[in-house]
């Protein structure tokens, strides 16, 4: 008689997640402790500072003019004929976003060991979250560099510069956001048990910066490099996101494909190895 | 009464030492087997979790083959020694680490109360901080809105709630995370000892949202304590652990006197074979304790009951010898330090010689539980130390039950002394005010 009710069961717990069981459902039932984390991400950040959010603005300003004055004044690098501020700034908002993903996901267990080791909830939830205070953070800084835009558009520079492509900024983003939530999670996954990828992680970030067109631009590269730089799948976005803000940029549609289907790829595998790893990292985080 | 939770063949595996090298080769071994379709070559060895015994193997069972259900709208309590698993139990049903082997079922929304205040953020305020542990704990933003101002009321923090939660006592802080977990309106609750925390009022008021919690709402508790008075109060039914095993469960009154009496007896008689000697350095070995004998052949007792005891002593220094005085710590299970007595005499004993020594202890005013005693002998007396010879460490085990310490919490001490209100003559002799009502 009891037969029916002993079927039923709203949860087992078994030793592993099996391979692509994506906990879709509960990450929506727990949407609100993601918006939470966020929230206290951005509050926790800035409390007790005089200046708060405008710390927002200030950060990309003065890196760009250091850049500017290094790369630009200094070492005479190309900016594909586009003023050094314009393109330093777009180089490093999009760079800098792609970075802070991948070395804050990268760490989400180490991070929330505390909480993680304490209560259940999909341990998707804080690399989630992170990624959406970054990409709060990146807008601020796109609002920075679009007036700058507008000022030197008004200033008669940028003339090959479109409003209308705007409407691809979110793709790019996206885009942006998958590569650095895959390395991320990828390097969350692997670095439960053995440490050594961490110190690999940042070392590896700083290099890659100069394996993409970030201080100079795509059509500098002649030779050989290039086909490196051809391989790198995050080229191609930067250079768009800088065809979006400048009207100067090398991309192709093949080179965007390419992207998008490497960022699938390496989302795809981070997502499995996350997945596989949530349930026993605490044993030997 | 249906079952809400079934826990089938669980066990956990753990490796003790380090992570380091040798686990990159088990690694690649294990993954090597799985490739080809075999069993994980290190689920076969490995040994009970005897903590006191050493043992040969890197992996231990933290537990096994562990199999039990629970019917709705009980308490179960789990009892055990330290490292009996009762932890790990506890971890594999709020999913905080999986199980190696088994499965567990469940049915309803588990939330679990391992910690107060998990992920509250210094630098929030205690609104903020409402909303994210709650969240954390499984609550959606609208329900923590709706029991917002109960849960404030609670923990009475109302002047404070705008302001960051690194500003208040750790009193107040204690009470809003608890207040924030009492109001979880899941089917099965998981807590681990949190009541050790807060005052006793706040822990009152706690105890009672916790008996509400099963009598009232239907709701399943899984509730792990060392305090036992607490687990005859709180539960109806107890799982008793051992070395990772489940070794009984019925009524909780049955279960905790089981406990008591059977599994929280260790030995009448204590000598190297199931000692640890204490290996402290300072301790110059001149003189040994050779046995400890337990003449009550129990060890259950009663306030003012006597706990006679033998101890065999042994010289092992040349002319003149040395002079021995026989000391006595008593912890409780938490290894807290409960008192120290020295004897006033000294006994003086030569190379080879040996001497057994009746002693007796008065069991003191402590409150129920389970005790251990820590016995060491060496020169000198109470203010003038000069030093100690040899040690033994969690022999003479004995537990306490003591009919005035009902409803105790731990942070209220071990010992229910009486205490004497003066203008009362009738009453002298008992306690000032009565706790059993």
């Amino acid at each position: 008689m009891d037969q029916d009710i002993e079927e039923h069961w709203d949860l087992i717990i078994l030793p592993k997640n099996r391979l692509l069981d994506l906990p879709l459902r509960e990450l929506w039932r727990y949407r609100d402790l993601m918006l939470l984390f966020v929230k206290r991400d951005f509050t926790a950040q800035y409390k007790q500072t005089i200046l708060g959010p405008l710390w927002h603005f200030i950060n990309p300003i003065f890196t760009t003019i250091t850049y500017t004055i290094i790369f630009g004044n200094i070492a005479q690098l190309s900016t594909d004929g586009t003023p050094r501020l314009i393109f330093y700034m777009c180089g490093i908002t999009l760079w800098n976003f792609y970075s802070n993903t991948t070395t804050s996901t990268g760490s989400t267990f180490t991070q929330n060991a505390a909480i993680f080791g304490k209560v259940y909830f999909p341990r998707l939830i804080a690399p989630l979250a992170t990624v959406i205070s970054l990409m709060i953070d990146l807008s601020v800084h796109i609002v920075t560099l679009t007036g700058f835009v507008i000022y030197f558009k008004s200033q008669g520079y940028l003339e090959n510069m479109q409003w209308i492509n705007l409407i691809y900024l979110p793709p790019i983003v996206l885009l942006t956001a998958g590569f650095g939530l895959g390395t991320g999670t990828i390097i969350s996954a692997l670095t439960t048990k053995y440490r050594d990828l961490t110190v690999f992680t940042s070392l590896g970030i700083n290099l890659l910066m100069f394996a993409t067109p970030v201080i100079y631009p795509f059509s500098s590269i002649r030779g050989p490099y290039r086909v490196y730089l051809e391989w790198n799948p995050i080229s191609p976005l930067i250079e768009c996101y800088r065809f979006i803000f400048t009207g100067t940029g090398t991309f192709s549609a093949a080179s965007l494909a390419y992207s998008t289907g490497m960022m699938c790829l390496l989302l795809f595998a981070g997502l499995l190895l996350f997945n596989r790893v949530e349930k026993t990292f605490m044993d030997t985080v | 009464m249906s079952t809400v939770i079934r826990a089938k063949n669980v066990s956990k595996q753990y490796r003790l030492g380090k992570v380091g090298t040798g686990t990159l080769s088990h690694d690649l071994n294990r993954w090597w087997h799985r490739i080809r379709g075999k069993e994980d070559p290190y689920l076969k060895i490995g040994e009970t979790n005897d903590r006191t015994a050493k043992g040969g193997s890197e992996y231990v069972w933290a537990l096994r083959d562990i199999n039990f259900d629970i019917g709705q709208g009980t308490a179960t309590g789990i009892i055990g020694r330290n490292g009996a698993g009762k932890s790990t139990l506890l971890k594999i049903l709020s999913r905080t680490t999986a199980p190696t082997t088994g499965s567990v079922k469940i049915r309803g929304r588990v939330a679990s109360l391992l910690e107060v205040g998990t992920g509250f953020h210094p630098e929030l305020s205690g609104r903020e901080n409402t909303y994210l542990n709650g969240a954390i704990l499984g609550m959606t933003r609208k329900e923590i809105a709706r029991k917002f101002d109960e849960i404030v009321d609670f923990a009475g923090v109302e002047r404070y709630i705008d302001t960051p939660v690194k500003r208040y006592s750790s009193g107040m802080y204690v009470r809003l995370a608890f207040a924030v977990a009492a109001h979880l309106e899941s089917e099965i609750l998981v807590v681990d000892e949190v009541l050790a925390v807060g005052d006793a009022e706040f822990q009152k008021k706690c105890l009672g949202k916790m008996g509400d919690v099963t009598r009232n709402g239907g709701r399943t508790v899984i509730y792990v304590s060392h305090n036992m008075e607490s687990i005859r109060e709180l539960c109806t039914s107890a799982i008793l652990l051992k070395n990772g095993m489940l070794v009984d469960s019925g009524s909780a009154g049955d279960i905790v006197s089981t406990y008591l009496k059977t599994e929280a007896k260790f030995s009448t008689l204590y000598d190297s074979n199931n000692w640890l000697a204490s290996s402290l350095p300072h301790l110059t070995r001149q003189a040994e304790i050779i046995s400890i004998r337990n003449k009550a052949e129990h060890e259950v007792f009663k306030v003012s009951d006597q706990l006679p005891f033998d101890i065999t002593i042994g010289g092992k220094s040349e002319y003149p010898g040395t002079v021995s005085r026989i000391s006595l710590r008593v912890t409780n299970n938490m290894g807290a330090h409960v008192l120290t007595t020295h004897t006033i005499v000294s006994y003086s004993l030569l190379k080879g010689e040996t001497r057994v020594i009746p002693m007796t202890l008065m069991i003191p005013e402590l409150i129920s539980g389970e005790y251990w005693c820590t016995v060491w002998i060496g020169e000198g007396d109470l203010g003038n130390y000069k030093c100690d010879h040899f040690s033994v460490e969690e022999v003479l085990h004995f537990a306490v039950i003591n009919d005035q310490t009902h409803r105790w919490f731990p942070n209220w001490g071990n010992f229910n002394p009486k205490i004497l209100a003066e203008d009362e003559s009738s009453n002298i002799g008992r306690r000032a005010w009565d706790t059993t009502e």
